[in-house]
Formats: C-alpha cells, structure tokens, sequence
C-alpha cells in the first residue's frame, strides 16, 4: 500500500518511535543479550531503544513498538572481554546501565580496539560498574552469615538443620553469588534470604523464592556468642585503624553483621587499654639485666658507619633503677679504649663536679648520646670530632631504650649534642641552662659538658662554667630526690 | 581451678594469637565440596570481617595453648608473663572450625601454639588438628599451621601435607636482638626449618607437574613474620633481610608486625605505641621490590640515614631524590619506568600500555586512571602536558606531601 505522507505526521515520522525492550529480571543477562544482538543486527541507534527490566518492565511506558528485530543470521563477533565486562555491568544497580552496555557495545562495532582504552569515558564508566558488582559480589561472599535453625524430623529421620541468612545486596548480584555458595556448602541444607530474591539449596538442587525481608530470618544462633568474643579477642586495642576497617568493611553492611555490633564498644575502651598496657611498671629487678643483654646487643649495632675503627660500642652504666641519668656527647679515646663513659679528662671533671654537688657517681646512669668514638687521625693520635646530626639521631635508638628502661626522674644533658639525643631538639646552652624542662619520661636539665669547661682558655671563663656545672648537678639532684 | 568454659578458652587463646599479623587465605590450589565435605578455596583470598584495628578476620585464627617453655620477651605468652592461660582439645579446636566455618564467619584456621611438653608433642597436636579436619570432617577450607622450629622434621613435614601454608616466624631483623629477646630461639635452627619447608615445597611442586596424584605440600608457600621497632635495626636493614628470605627461602609473604605493647610486658622492652606508620613504609617497600622491580639499594637510596620518611611514601621519596629520572613519557616509556612514577600502581600502568596501543594519551586520560593526577602530573609527560619547573622545585616534597592526617578516632 502507498500513500502520500501525511503533512500533519511529518514530524513524528523524522523521529522514528521509540522501541522498546522488557527484559525477564534485573539480572537477565541472556535477555539482554539476545535483545542487543538482534537490535545491533538491524542497526537499531542507541538513541532510539528504551531498555527495562525487572518491577520498571511493568510500568506504564507502554507506548513504543516493543517487538524484538528478528534473530541475526550471522555470527556477530565482539572482542572477548565485552561479555565478561557486560555480564557484570548488567547487574549493577543503576537503571541506565542496560542502555549504556548497548551504546558501548554499538561503539565497539564501529572501534573495534574501543575495549582497550581504558581512558574512554564510557569504556571507564562501564568499568567502573563492573568493578563495583565484582566488590558487592566479593563483599557478599565474605559478610553472608548464616544461623542454624533445627527443621522438624521428616518421617521417622532425625531432626536436621537448615542454615538461613539474611542478607542486602547493593547490586543485582544474588544469582550471581550461588554457585559460590554452592560449592562451598553443597552438603549443607541452606537458604539465602534478600530483599529482592531468595535462594534455596538442598544439598542438591537450587531454587528460588520471592524477596523476603528480614522478620523471615532466624534471630540468634548457637555460635554467635562464640563468634563475637573471638572478633573482640583478636582485635589489638594498642593498634586502632578505624579508617582501614570501614574502607573494607562499610558501615552498610554493619546491621547484618552480628560482630559489628561490637564495634563501637571495642573503640571506646581501646585507648584506656592501650594507656594501661603503655604505663605498665617494669619490674626494677630486671632491668639491671635488660640493660646488660642490651649492651650485648649494641656491639653489633650498624645504624651508622661509626663503628668502624673503635674498640667497640661504649653502653651506658649505672644502677638500672638510678633516679638520675647523666648523658653526655659520646665515649672518647681513653673511654673507647676502657669500655666505660666518662673516664677520660672530662671524667674527672665530671668526677669532681658529682662530688661537689653531693652525687654518688655510683648512684648516677652515666651515657651518651653517641656511643661509638668518633675521631679523625692526627699523625697518631685520634682526634676527638664532633657527631653530626644524622648519627646522633641513628644513635638515639639506644638512648631511649636505656630511658625507657632507667625511667630516670631527672636527666642531665651535657651539651647541645646530649640535649638532641635526649629531645631531638637543638638548644643553646647558656640559655636553657638552669630551668628544669619536662620531658617523656621525668625532667631534663641542661648543663655544660665538662670537656667545654676543659677548653676553655681563659681561667675566669672556665670556673664560672664549672661552678654552673656543680649548681645544675645539685637542681637535678634535688628533682631526683622530689620528682 | 575452676574449669573453664570454651568461650573463656577461645577469648584467652584468640588474645594470644593476635600478635600474628598474617591472615592471607589466597593463592592455595583450588578446591570445593560438590564431592563430599565441606568448603572451597576459590584462589582469591575472603576477608570475612575487619577489627577496629584495620586487620582483616579471614581465618579463626587462635593458638592450641598459651603455656609455653620458652621466654621470649615480647610474646605475651612468655613462661614469666602472668597471662590467663588455657588449652583447647585437639577435638574442640576441630568442632570450633567447623562450626564457624559453617556460619560463612571464616575461611579456614591459623593454628599456632605455646610450645608444651615438648616441640614434638606441640607440633604432633598441631598436625592431629589440620589432619581430622582434612580426613573425617573432609574440610576444603584453608589450614595455615605454624611449625615448631625444634620438633623433628618428620612431623613438621606432615604439617605441609595437611596445611595450605606453614610459617615460622623469623621474630626479629637482627639477630642480636633475637638473642636479647628471645633467649631460647635460635636464628639457625629457624633458617634451617625455613630450608627444609622450601625444599619440600619445591619438591612436591615438580612432583605435581609430572604426576597428578602426587601429594601436594602446602600449596599457598611459606610465610614469615618480623616484629618492627623492639631492636636497633633500620628500615634498609629490615628490607635487606626480607629480600634475602623471599630469595633463600621461596617465601611467599614477610609480615612487618610493629611492636605493641602487650599486657603484662617483660622488663626488657619499653613500652610504647606500636609505630604504626613505620609499619606501613615497610610493607609499602616490600611491595615495591616484589612487584615494581624495585631492588633493595633503590629503597636504601630512598631512605635518610636508614630510616624511610615517614610523612611520603618511599616511592616518591625515591622519586624526589632521583629528579633526574623525570619526567616520565607515558606515551612512550617502557614499563620498568612507568612503575617507577609516583601514583601510578601497577595496574595503572598496565592500563596506560593498553591503551596507549590505541592512542596517545592525555593528562585528562590518566587523571581517570588514578586516585590523585596532582601526585603524578609533576612526574610525566603527556601529549598535552610537561612540567615545567615543577620537578625541580626545592618544595616539592611539600607540595606532595599528605597535609597531617586527623585522628583516625573522628573517622568512625
């Protein structure tokens, strides 16, 4: 039949209508598929098909012609990581994904290498939606958790269990979880319940029901006390990282989780616990040889190149329990030849400076800040030179173990060089001499090195300096005995 | 004393067995029930649930006791430490698994245990736990057992028959240190377990290639752990010794655990905060020699005096003392250099090669390829983009640099 066109249905004719496609369920990958192979055969533009699925196939867009193409006669060739990418995609939540799967797969035909550029815009957004099924279907595999329920005795058998879970999925994906359920549970009688299907196994065939919601599942379980005081045993309070939990385990799944409830509890007390388990005392008794076994340990120390050339590390000495520690800059030739701090010339100023102040130097920690000799050759003699930064801070390591071990009340630092093993910090002397200065772990007193007192050249100079030296010992002292 | 109850028992043991940072459940042969029994191993690892801690939950991980002979300082469960101490049955250990298996809460067990008796017992009861669950419960799932570094060979090659994994614990990166904290290891007899474990790996593994029914011998490897921050040694120290112990010893995986306070702490360590953030460097430089090529030397380049940066990353810390290796064309460079680019991982960079078969790409193209473009834009070039001056900028590392993170207690 022919006839002149219509003037009045010009228009609607330049616009070819609308086709339309109702697919069995939102997951209904063979539809789909089916449906875009014969839309693609007949080049049907992606603009013009309107794609429904699942309660939406129901609605009132019944206008649009909704017959299907006719089935292609030839093979159609698509690359091999479009169905596997597709399949994925399609489950995903979002309504315009049928469309933009058909719109990517239209541009395929016309790019065939489209797949590989991963930095197109739709290819990415595909992508993307696949990877978020991928995780939801991951995340299901992982936070499902079942509850047994006794089911009556059948017959004259005895009484069986069932293991029922109520789970909600973000994405289409409760088929696609059932395999994985099936081959790890195939000899379990069990039912997945969610908001839009629900799965049944036998222990040999799988079937489906209807959406249920959650007042059809079981509330408790035998085991779940069990379960929840292993999840807070195995949690280490001293350790929280609640950023890396929630990145893995996001929030919306907690209200299916019978341990998240916990979470909250586990996150309040975590930091007394930790406070508690810091604050500890350590057994006096012990530590005399801890900081042996740690001298030991020192010799091997290669945390700098100093240890090259000397004699061996020089380790602090003193009672493991003193209430006052003496650091000095570091062991020098007599020192490194002895094995012991502060027995060189500056020893002895020191020596008479404790003796002065009323110090008995076998009450006192004595150490340094550096403990390996560092010097240069001068003809024959080593020549004492002054650590840099980078070792006095490598060297700290040690410095820390042996305060955290003494826990002494007060710390002299003779020196800049002590004052950086002690606080990290630089400090000039003259000025913060004098003021005791909180620290971690009791009050430091910063004082002049008696080997700076010893080169000093002007006589006046240098007995003002040692009498400044004598008055700090007797502050750190008096904070020892008070502190 | 009172009898304990089993939820006493498993709170007691699982609090002892957390100081074990490995929980991987991957990378085993695959397996299901559709036969008989009951699990599956599927290849990709399942984190069933995560701590407040950050630690994935993918195994019951506990010990079979906590009484133990040896007196390692930092274990909580040292012969001095006046802990809770407790015992499972092989039986209950068993029933435990199964049940919680059942549930979907795990995908199989991490059994460790204090060593009672003798090594010999220890390890023979370790062995009775993997092999009923495997013989009479025909469990699929994911067995990871410790092995006992003095019990005789014989019994801990049968942990490998039964398990995925075996492990032992290197402890600590020096081995002074091993001495001073735990005085009844001895760092030999640890290596010379580790050197049978991968013998017998390797052997089971060609044998499987000519017979099908060989018997398989932990077929997810072996592990190790090191305990970060309890002795003297520096990051490049920790990073040589694991790269030696992935080379000697085919390891699969080298955990960095960072030393946290336990209760009831022995005298020889100071009590601290667990350095957290050092942790993270080191396992980020693991992952850069396994799988970015990097080399040890490239991560003691990136470090300062030993020590890794703790406020960048040691890639970027890498890439900022390297200016010179910049920038890097991504439309043209090999793949060796395009790993080393700060902010583009590994699959970034396997897209870029894809894609780039395809076309040039833009700044606009890797922007959609990456968590952050800023990271990585001062480091490449692309059709449409060079920097400038900006990898020669003194601030650079400023710029770059994390501002200082809150406190993750507002994150939750």
């Amino acid at each position: 039949m022919t006839s002149a066109i219509d003037p009045l249905t010009q228009d609607t004719m330049r616009a070819p209508p609308a086709r339309v496609v109702r697919l069995d369920g939102e997951d209904d990958w063979d539809g789909w598929r089916d449906a875009a192979r014969r839309f693609l055969a007949a080049r049907v533009e992606p603009e013009r098909i309107v794609w429904h699925a699942g309660e939406s196939a129901d609605d009132l867009f019944a206008d649009g012609d909704d017959t299907l193409p006719p089935e292609p006669q030839l093979e159609m060739r698509v690359p091999r990581h479009f169905p596997q990418l597709a399949q994925s995609a399609l489950l995903h939540s979002d309504p315009e994904r049928l469309a933009l799967l058909y719109r990517l797969l239209w541009q395929i035909t016309e790019h065939p290498g489209l797949l590989s550029d991963q930095a197109d815009p739709l290819v990415r957004r595909v992508e993307l939606m696949a990877k978020a099924v991928r995780r939801d279907i991951h995340k299901m595999h992982a936070f499902v958790r079942f509850r047994e329920v006794e089911t009556p005795a059948v017959d004259d058998g005895a009484p069986t269990s069932r293991f029922v879970a109520w789970f909600e999925p973000e994405h289409h994906i409760v088929r696609a979880t059932a395999g994985f359920f099936v081959r790890r549970f195939a000899q379990m009688a069990w039912s997945i319940l969610t908001p839009e299907l629900c799965i049944h196994w036998d222990g040999k065939v799988l079937t489906e029901s209807p959406g249920a919601d959650r007042s059809q599942a079981p509330r408790e379980d035998a085991l779940e006390e069990m379960w929840k005081a292993y999840y807070a045993s195995i949690f280490n309070p001293a350790r929280l990282k609640i950023g890396a939990m929630t990145r893995e385990m996001p929030r919306k799944y907690w209200k299916n989780l019978p341990e998240a409830q916990l979470i909250a509890p586990l996150i309040a007390g975590a930091q007394a616990r930790e406070a508690h388990m810091v604050a500890q005392q350590v057994a006096p008794a012990e530590r005399a040889g801890t900081l042996h076994a740690l001298a030991e340990e020192a010799q091997g120390c290669r945390r700098c190149p100093l240890w090259k050339g000397t004699n061996g590390c020089v380790f602090g000495e003193g009672p493991g329990d003193a209430r006052l520690m003496i650091v000095g800059e570091q062991p020098g030739d007599e020192e490194d030849k002895a094995h012991r701090p502060f027995v060189g010339p500056a020893g002895g100023v020191l020596d008479r400076a404790l003796d002065e102040a009323g110090i008995d130097r076998g009450e006192v920690y004595l150490t340094n800040a550096v403990k390996h000799f560092k010097y240069v050759m001068r003809g024959k003699r080593r020549l004492h030179q002054k650590p840099d930064a980078p070792e006095i801070d490598a060297c700290r390591w040690w410095l820390d173990q042996e305060i955290g071990l003494v826990r002494p009340r007060a710390t002299v630092m003779l020196g800049a060089t002590a004052v950086r093993g002690v606080t990290g910090k630089t400090a000039m002397i003259g000025k913060a001499r004098g003021t005791p200065m909180p620290l971690a772990q009791g009050v430091g007193i910063v004082t002049w090195h008696p080997s700076y007192i010893l080169r000093l050249p002007e006589r006046d100079a240098a007995d003002r300096a040692y009498a400044g030296l004598v008055e700090d010992l007797r502050l750190a002292a008096e904070q020892a005995s008070t502190g | 004393m009172a009898r304990m109850s089993l939820k006493d028992k498993l709170e007691v043991l699982a609090d002892a067995a957390k100081y074990d940072a490995s929980c991987a459940s991957s990378g085993t042969s695959k397996r299901d029930s559709s036969k008989g029994g009951i699990g599956s191993t599927e290849g990709m690892g399942i984190c069933h649930a995560y701590a407040p801690d950050g630690r994935c939950i993918s195994l019951l991980k506990i010990l079979l006791t906590n009484y133990c002979q040896f007196d390692c300082h930092y274990c909580i469960n040292r012969k001095s430490s006046s802990v809770r101490r407790a015992a499972f049955t092989v039986q209950e250990v068993v029933d435990l698994t199964i049940g919680f298996y059942r549930r979907n809460y795990i995908e199989g067990l991490f059994l460790s245990s204090g060593i009672i008796r003798s090594p010999d017992h220890t390890m023979e009861q370790l062995v009775e736990v993997a092999r009923k669950l495997r013989e009479e419960h025909g469990f699929k799932g994911y067995i990871h057992l410790k092995t006992i570094p003095d019990a005789d060979p014989e019994i801990v090659a049968q942990a490998g028959l039964w398990a995925d994994r075996v492990s032992i614990n290197i402890e600590l990166p020096t081995s002074g240190a091993l001495t001073r904290l735990a005085p009844d290891k001895s760092e030999q007899r640890i290596t010379s377990t580790m050197g049978d474990m991968k013998n017998a790996i390797v052997e089971a593994k060609d044998a499987s290639r000519k017979f099908k029914s060989a018997p398989r011998f932990a077929p997810a490897g072996q592990s190790t752990q090191m305990i970060v921050g309890a002795d003297a040694a520096t990051d490049v120290q920790i990073i040589d010794r694991a790269s030696s112990l992935y080379r000697g010893y085919g390891m699969r995986r080298v955990y960095y655990s960072a030393f946290s306070p336990i209760p009831d702490a022995s005298a020889v360590l100071p009590l601290m905060r667990p350095p957290l953030m050092r942790e993270h460097r080191l396992y980020q430089s693991d992952w850069l020699l396994r799988f970015y090529g990097y080399e040890p030397f490239d991560i003691r380049d990136a470090s300062d005096g030993g020590m890794l940066p703790l406020d960048i990353d040691p890639k970027l810390a890498w890439a900022l003392k390297f200016r010179d290796a910049f920038p890097v064309d991504v439309n043209r460079a090999e793949r060796e250099r395009l790993l080393r680019v700060p902010g583009l991982g590994v699959k970034a960079v396997k897209t870029i090669l894809a894609t780039r078969r395809y076309r040039k790409l833009r700044l606009d193209d890797v922007a959609r390829l990456t968590q952050s473009i800023a990271k990585v834009r001062p480091f490449i070039v692309t059709l449409d983009w060079r920097p400038t001056v900006l990898t020669d900028r003194s601030d650079l590392r400023r710029l770059l640099a994390p501002a200082q993170e809150q406190l993750e207690l507002f994150a939750a």
